[in-house]
């Protein structure tokens, strides 16, 4: 007795309840572009991933001939995302931040 | 459920009334009576004319027999000051004298006569009733959609799809969801990552309706998402990862039987309404409320037809052992879901073997080759025993801990075969262990289960991700009603 496009009262499903979390990202405008890496600090974080270190190794060798200042930070785990104090921790200290991802 | 404002009642008597219904039919006349001694309202649920001359409120919309919660008819309420003082169904003599305080009423009608079921109570109106009166409890936005638009075509449109229809989540579809559940719609089940989002019980029924869940599903639904949201199931680790894993489900006890779950014949595939639409509700909410998305923070490689939604029940009647939520600390009897991280299944083949250490050295053969032979003690394993190879076992007096046991010792595995290089294999493990042997498995990363038809002499193996604490663990939660 019902089409097909039709619920279980009969009539065609015109309202739906929303399944997400309705939530619109916040978004955050980037910090500008550094104009020079002398004298500042970047931070280098290592994700726990093999040989991310060798490489950071390399980019810190890289940063400190141009003048720049570096710091490294790791996180416990690839797998989860980095504790919020480390993030913190890295935005406090460097004025720009490289995250690594190796393998 | 949030309280409701209804609409209120007149003081005096108030009768709920219908035509089609023999004990209203004999009442009449003592309605007609009563109006003229008392203040009387009287709703009426199907026809304005009815009963003849009282001038009956037209109830046919049943807002008032809804929001005044009307099981029967004909229902007598004493309102006083807009309170309800007392109730009477059906026919009784006595009653309706005490509640109305008039004597002698009804002369010549038999002292008791049951009523009938109220309208607001149709099985073909109850739902349409819900969501009209009762919509209310739902917090979630509502989408209205243009007269043109498909209904499906929108839900693909606006990203709810897994890639397949969904049920369209109708406020009737989603209130009648939260009927297979006793906690409240607003009550908060898990924070949801990757968005890290407070996910709250209607927002899980609203994805169990698109995923074709039925209402008597619903606590398994919720059962898993607060497993796949503990840090020990790591399910922001086990999207973003590149390998091709997702959350697999294992549901144990009373449960199983209860909602029809397929635990034999074809149990990891298709045909099985509860086994399919549970696991594609859970991936559902990670997606819609949690933000996790392919191409987002999944970065799967390939990713396996498993991540539509992956749930099956053990064969818990025909298993030789206990079933795996008592492994995992369940008291027996109790309904639980049992959250795995893992990859599709495999085969394990053996058609010979009909001796217990035979066929375990089969097991750990292919046990060794998940996810890499040379890659050990990183993965965990789920291991689901087939009824006929669980014979083999069984007839053997082998118990499922000895079975694990003689895996584990098979599944030492020495460095030379390991290390990187080894074999002409530059995959491997480092070097400096080249001297030591290791598990494939690390101890308790072996689970095994019980389930498939009743020929066939296999077995299967999901493999898991990055086990323990650096990625994710098994995760059991009880089942509540």
């Amino acid at each position: 007795m019902s089409t097909s496009h039709s619920t279980n009262a009969g009539a065609p499903a015109r309202i739906l309840v929303d399944p997400t979390s309705e939530r619109e990202p916040a978004s955050k405008p980037r910090l500008p572009r550094l104009a020079t890496l002398a004298g500042k600090t970047v931070g280098l974080l290592d994700i726990s991933k093999a040989r991310g270190d060798i490489f950071l190794g390399r980019l810190e060798a890289r940063l400190r001939e141009v003048g720049a200042e570096v710091k490294r930070y790791t996180k416990p785990t690839f797998t989860k995302p980095a504790p919020v104090d480390l993030r913190h921790e890295i935005a406090v200290e460097c004025d720009a931040v490289v995250e690594a991802l190796a393998d | 459920m949030s309280e409701i404002e209804r609409p209120p009642l007149p003081n005096g008597i108030v009768a709920f009334v219908k035509r089609d219904c023999p004990t209203c039919e004999v009442v009449a006349p003592v309605l007609r009576d009563l109006a003229k001694r008392v203040a009387l309202t009287v709703y009426t649920q199907d026809d304005v004319a009815f009963p003849e001359g009282l001038e009956p409120v037209d109830d046919r919309a049943l807002e008032m027999s809804w929001h005044w919660g009307i099981d029967a008819v004909p229902t007598l309420i004493r309102v006083e000051a807009g309170e309800e003082r007392e109730r009477a169904l059906g026919w009784n003599r006595e009653e309706w004298q005490q509640l109305t305080g008039v004597e002698a009423l009804g002369d010549g009608l038999p002292d008791w006569r049951p009523g009938c079921g109220s309208l607001s109570l149709a099985p073909d109106r109850v739902d349409e009733l819900r969501a009209r009166f009762g919509g209310g409890v739902l917090r979630s936005r509502r989408i209205e959609l243009a007269d043109l638009e498909d209904e499906y075509e929108a839900m693909f449109e606006r990203g709810w799809s897994d890639g397949l229809p969904l049920v369209p989540p109708t406020e009737q579809r989603v209130l009648a969801m939260l009927g297979g559940t006793k906690r409240a719609p607003d009550e908060i089940v898990a924070i949801v990552p990757p968005d890290l989002v407070p996910c709250t019980v209607e927002k899980v029924a609203v994805n169990a309706v698109m995923a074709g869940c039925k209402p008597e599903y619903l606590p398994v639904v919720l059962a898993a998402v607060t497993a796949v949201c503990t840090d020990e199931f790591n399910m922001h680790g086990l999207l973003a990862t590149t390998m091709p894993t997702g959350p697999v489900l294992v549901v144990n006890g009373p449960i199983r039987r209860a909602i029809g779950m397929n635990s034999g014949m074809n149990v990891m595939g298709q045909g099985n309404r509860a086994n399919s639409s549970i696991g594609r509700a859970l991936q559902l909410v990670v997606r819609n409320v949690g933000g996790g998305r392919p191409g987002e923070v999944d970065r799967a490689t390939h990713g396996n037809p498993g991540k539509l939604g992956f749930c099956f029940a053990e064969d818990e009647e025909g298993s030789p052992w206990q079933p795996l939520s008592v492994d995992l600390g369940a008291e027996p009897g109790r309904s639980t879901v049992t959250l795995f991280p893992g990859e599709g299944p495999r085969n394990i083949m053996d058609q010979i073997s009909r001796d217990p250490e035979s066929l375990a050295r089969s097991f750990a053969a292919c046990l060794r080759t998940l996810h890499h032979p040379k890659l050990l003690i990183a993965f965990d394993c789920l291991l689901a025993v087939g009824p006929e190879h669980a014979r083999v076992f069984e007839q053997a007096g082998w118990s499922k801990a000895q079975l694990i046991g003689r895996l584990h010792e098979l599944l030492q595995v020495p460095g030379s075969e390991f290390v990187r290089g080894a074999g002409g294999i530059a995959e491997g493990m480092p070097e400096q262990l080249k001297d030591v042997a290791l598990p494939k498995f690390k101890p308790g990363g072996l689970l095994v289960v019980h389930c498939g038809s009743g020929a066939g002499l296999f077995s299967m193996m999901i493999g898991g991700w990055v086990a323990g604490d650096l990625g994710s663990k098994p995760v059991i939660q009880e089942i509540e009603s």
